[in-house]
Formats: C-alpha cells, sequence, structure tokens
C-alpha cells in the first residue's frame, strides 16, 4: 500500500492560476524520493497540500492512507512532518530545547519521555551541544538543522523536507546528506541542490509548469542534460565534471 | 538596533521560563490576582495601610531571587505613565488632611502617593508573575482555572505577535539602515510604507508560524498539561497563607496604628 498518493491533484492559490495541474503520484513506505524543479513551480505547494495546509485542492491526495481533510488532520499530522524552507518560520520559542520539545509536549508525553525524544532529535542532527542555545543567535544552518530536529522529536514515520541544504556550507551539507540517509521513514526532498538529491533520493519527481514532467530513477532523470535544461536546471555539479 | 535586540531577548527569556518550583501556575497566578485586588481596594487616602502590601513583593523577591531593581529599571516607562496619572489629583485636592512634622499634608499628595504605590504595586505583582512563570505558564494557568481554550490562545498567539513584529521591525530597519548610511531613523516620506509593509510582512510571519505550531500538534484549544498533575499540598497551602496575609493586612490596619502612634 502507498503511504502518500496523489491523483489528478490540481490547485490554485487565488483561484486563478494553476499552480499545480493533473498531478499523480504514489509513495511506497520508505522510500526516498526527491522532488525537483526551477524556482516558483510549486514543490512547497506539493508538500504544504500533503500535510494539509493548503485546504480547496482538487483531485485525490492521502496520506497514510487517509484522505487529507479537515476530518484527519491530527492524523496525519501525527504522522507527516513538515520542515519549512524558511528556517524562522519553524522555529518560534527561545532555544533549541524548547522548540524541538514544543511538538512532543503537545502531544501530551510525560517530561521524560519529551527529553528523551528531543536528546535523540538533537542527536540525529548533530547538535547535541547547542542544547541551550538561544535560537535568534544561531547561524542560518544551525537554524536549519534545529528545524529539522523539531520535525525528528515527533518520530514521523513521513517526513517533508523543503530545500534543506539552503543556507549550509559544505561541512553541514555533508553531515545534512548523512542525517537524510540515516533518518528512517518514508521522505520527500524538495530541492534545487540536484547534487544533494543526486546523493540522497533513489526516485526522482521533475515538476514544470505547474506538471509532474517525469517520475523515475533519479541516475537517470539527473543525467539527463537536454530534460533538465529545458525545465531550468542544470546538471548536478558531480556529473558536469565527468 | 542594541535597544529592539534587548527588547526581544527579555520577551525570549519570558517565553522560555518555566517555573521549576513545585507551586503550581495557577497558584501563583490566583494569589498574583488577589493581590492586585486587596492593593486596588485600599482607600484613597489609606496610604499606611497600603504600604504592608508590600509585604508580599519584599518577600517574593527574596523568596524568589529576583532583582527588584532591574524590573523596576525594565519597568520604568510604565512606571512613569502611572507617576504622572497619579500625580493629578495633587491639583484636584488640596484640603490639607494633616501636618507632617510643620508641614502640611494635602488630600491629593497622599491620594496620589497612595494611587501611584497602588499603580507601581499591582505593575510589580504582574512583572513578578511573568518573571516566575512565563507566557505559557500564565497560559496554562488560565486553562486550569476554566478559561475557554479559545481565549487563552488568542492571548498566547497575541503574544507571539509581538515577538514576530520586533524581530520584523529589526529585519527591516537593519535593510533600510543598509541603504540610508548616516541617518538615524527612517526618514518621513519612507514612514508609510515601511508601516505598511511592515504590517503585511509580520502578519504573514506570525502566519507561518502559526501554522508551524499546528503542524506539531498545537491544536488551538488545549495547552496540555504534562500529563497526571494535581493540585499540590504545597500550591493549595501557598494559596492559603497568602490570602490569610492580604485579608489581615487589609483588614488589620496595623501600618495605620503604626502611623497613628509615630504621629501622635
Ligand atoms: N501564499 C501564496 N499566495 C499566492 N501565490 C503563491 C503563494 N505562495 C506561493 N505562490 C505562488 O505559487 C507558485 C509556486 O510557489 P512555491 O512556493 O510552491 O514554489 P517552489 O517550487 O517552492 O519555489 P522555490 O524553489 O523558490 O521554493 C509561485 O508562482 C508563487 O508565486
Ligand atoms: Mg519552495
Amino acid at each position: 500500500m502507498s503511504v502518500i498518493k496523489a491523483e489528478h491533484l490540481t490547485f490554485s492559490y487565488d483561484g486563478a492560476e494553476e499552480v499545480l495541474s493533473d498531478v499523480s503520484f504514489a509513495l511506497e513506505p520508505e522510500e526516498t524520493v526527491g522532488l525537483i524543479g526551477a524556482n516558483g513551480v510549486g514543490k512547497s505547494t506539493l508538500l504544504k497540500i500533503l500535510v494539509g495546509l493548503l485546504p480547496g485542492y482538487r483531485g485525490t491526495v492521502e496520506v497514510g492512507g487517509l484522505t487529507v481533510d479537515k476530518k484527519h488532520i491530527r492524523q496525519i499530522r501525527e504522522l507527516a512532518g513538515y520542515v519549512f524552507q524558511d528556517s524562522d518560520s519553524q522555529l518560534f520559542l527561545s532555544t533549541v530545547y524548547e522548540d524541538v520539545a514544543f511538538g512532543p509536549r503537545n502531544y501530551g508525553y510525560a517530561e521524560a519521555e519529551v527529553d528523551r525524544r528531543v536528546m535523540d532529535a538533537l542527536r540525529q542532527v548533530h547538535m547535541e551541544g547547542l542544547r541551550d542555545r538561544q535560537i535568534y543567535r544561531m547561524s542560518g544552518g544551525q537554524k536549519k538543522l534545529a528545524s529539522i530536529a523539531t520535525i525528528l522529536s515527533m518520530e514521523p514515520q513521513i517526513i517533508l523536507l523543503d530545500e534543506p541544504s539552503g543556507a549550509l556550507d559544505p561541512r553541514n551539507r555533508k553531515n545534512l546528506i548523512r542525517v537524510i540517509r540515516e533518518m528512517k521513514g518514508t521522505k520527500i526532498i524538495a530541492s534545487h541542490d540536484l547534487d544533494m538529491v543526486w546523493d540522497t533520493c533513489e526516485r526522482t519527481l521533475l515538476l514544470s509548469g505547474g506538471r509532474l514532467i517525469r517520475d523515475g530513477r533519479t541516475k537517470e532523470i539527473l543525467a539527463d542534460e537536454a530534460l533538465l535544461q529545458t525545465h531550468g536546471l542544470e546538471l548536478p555539479l558531480s556529473l558536469s565534471h565527468g | 538596533m542594541d535597544r529592539l535586540q534587548e527588547a526581544i531577548a527579555a520577551l525570549h527569556a519570558v517565553d522560555a521560563r518555566r517555573s521549576e518550583s513545585r507551586i503550581d501556575p495557577a497558584a501563583r497566578l490566583i494569589v498574583c490576582m488577589a493581590f492586585s485586588l486587596t492593593t486596588v481596594s485600599f482607600g484613597k487616602y489609606d496610604f499606611c495601610g497600603l504600604m504592608g502590601m508590600s509585604l508580599f513583593l519584599v518577600i517574593t523577591a527574596i523568596w524568589e531571587n529576583i532583582s527588584v531593581w532591574k524590573g523596576l529599571c525594565r519597568l520604568r516607562y510604565i512606571l512613569a505613565a502611572v507617576a504622572l496619572l497619579g500625580s493629578a489629583n495633587l491639583f484636584y485636592d488640596r484640603n490639607v488632611i494633616f501636618y507632617l512634622g510643620g508641614l502640611p499634608v494635602t488630600g491629593g499628595l497622599l491620594s496620589a502617593l497612595t494611587l501611584c504605590s497602588k499603580g507601581i504595586f499591582t505593575v510589580l505583582a504582574a512583572y513578578f508573575l511573568l518573571y516566575l512563570i512565563g507566557m505559557p505558564g500564565i497560559c496554562r494557568a488560565l486553562r486550569r482555572l476554566g478559561i475557554p481554550g479559545g481565549a487563552v490562545t488568542v492571548l498566547l498567539l497575541t503574544w507571539r505577535y509581538l515577538i514576530v513584529l520586533l524581530k520584523e521591525v529589526r529585519r527591516m530597519w537593519q535593510a533600510y539602515g543598509m541603504r540610508a548610511p548616516g541617518q538615524r531613523g527612517v526618514r518621513m516620506r519612507a514612514w508609510g510604507s515601511f508601516a505598511g509593509l511592515l504590517l503585511l510582512r509580520s502578519m504573514d510571519r506570525a502566519e507561518t508560524v502559526y501554522q508551524s505550531m499546528l503542524l506539531r500538534g498545537y491544536d488551538g484549544e488545549a495547552l496540555r498539561e504534562p500529563a497526571g498533575r494535581a493540585a499540590s499540598g504545597r500550591s493549595i497551602l501557598y494559596v492559603a497563607a497568602w490570602l490569610c496575609v492580604f485579608i489581615f493586612l487589609r483588614w488589620i490596619p496595623l501600618f495605620r496604628l503604626a502611623g497613628r502612634l509615630f504621629l501622635s
């Protein structure tokens, strides 16, 4: 059974221009999928629809076998975590610890369990040392890792990452790639960092002009220079050199 | 923009505060409200009686290790406003009530002093409460006392919006300052668009922050307590003891008696 399924998904923000039109795909459990496309093609929009932030789409969307609608919203959000493209939206409490603990506390876990989850999540992104750091004193890259931890602490089965490698220096980017590889569950990574997609995803979805242009093996799609260029992307660096 | 940074840090500090003490936030909230009500209920010439209420502030400050001086500095603008309002009384009521070592004390002076003290006491008590249990603590306490979840959420979101707004101001200020070197503040002509943009941007951001809260299980209703907490004996004792003290101070004019003794 697929964990995420979209059929004939169509969406527009204000009823005018369609941001997504007739998008269909399905994801199996434990798959890691790259969602690529130029700026403004609707990557973030698609991920937000999956976690129920943008109601009023047309077509069918199911997450964990549940239709994405008002009735299932709470269950779906417990199942699927979304990491915002902009970390400042994700993090709003004062310290890293507080923010990472926000989710588990909302689900009513006892403080000992909350603590275990927070420390686990911070360990996964290699930030145990920064647990008491005040968020407004952190760098963009640190904030990114912290915002991933705020989702990991809820131990979701599905993780949606929106442009995770933005703001990361090469070392933290490598670190992130390792983190993504180690994370359990189904993952969608929306990015135009094709190198990272190349390193982490078996399968890739290519969006362009609101349509799903390709759905297939990463190795094939990302090696197709002509295809990428028509849709405003470029070969991953690791390929263009060799 | 050090001031802004400072304000954001202060708000965040209040945000982060979780009471480690074993006294329930709800108990503290009750005591704080009882204190404020008692303080306000003193007669307008009952300055000496009112001074007795400072006992609560002094003991709380010592017990919880709060720096009153820092508090007064932080609250200086609010306190100045309180003083200004209170001093209006000076001009209304010029009857001499008694002489203090030969100097006439008018009703206006006495009531101005009383009013100012009332203001300062209640503001300080509110500050102590915020300092001790933080904004989330206050919201949790309100929930516990049966205030509807919707109302509490609005309060919490207003608080968050304040932080978001300040951060947005700082960000835009920096962007503006970068392109207008050597200029202090925002120029008159730019103010309109600055303010408009600020409103839009901060509302946008507040919206995404709210979305991020929703995505992490905040259901807009309950602010969840860590499972299984009943009112502790300590909290009940805390409330009962302070209520007794307040009643005693309000109805038994200890300080006034002392004052009489001193004046006669
Ligand atoms: N809140 C909104 N209201 C109206 N239109 C929006 C809104 N958010 C995004 N859009 C529009 O929808 C389209 C898709 O935006 P989206 O953010 O999903 O793109 P993206 O693929 O994530 O881009 P990027 O790579 O820059 O993050 C864009 O044309 C954008 O202008
Ligand atoms: Mg995006």
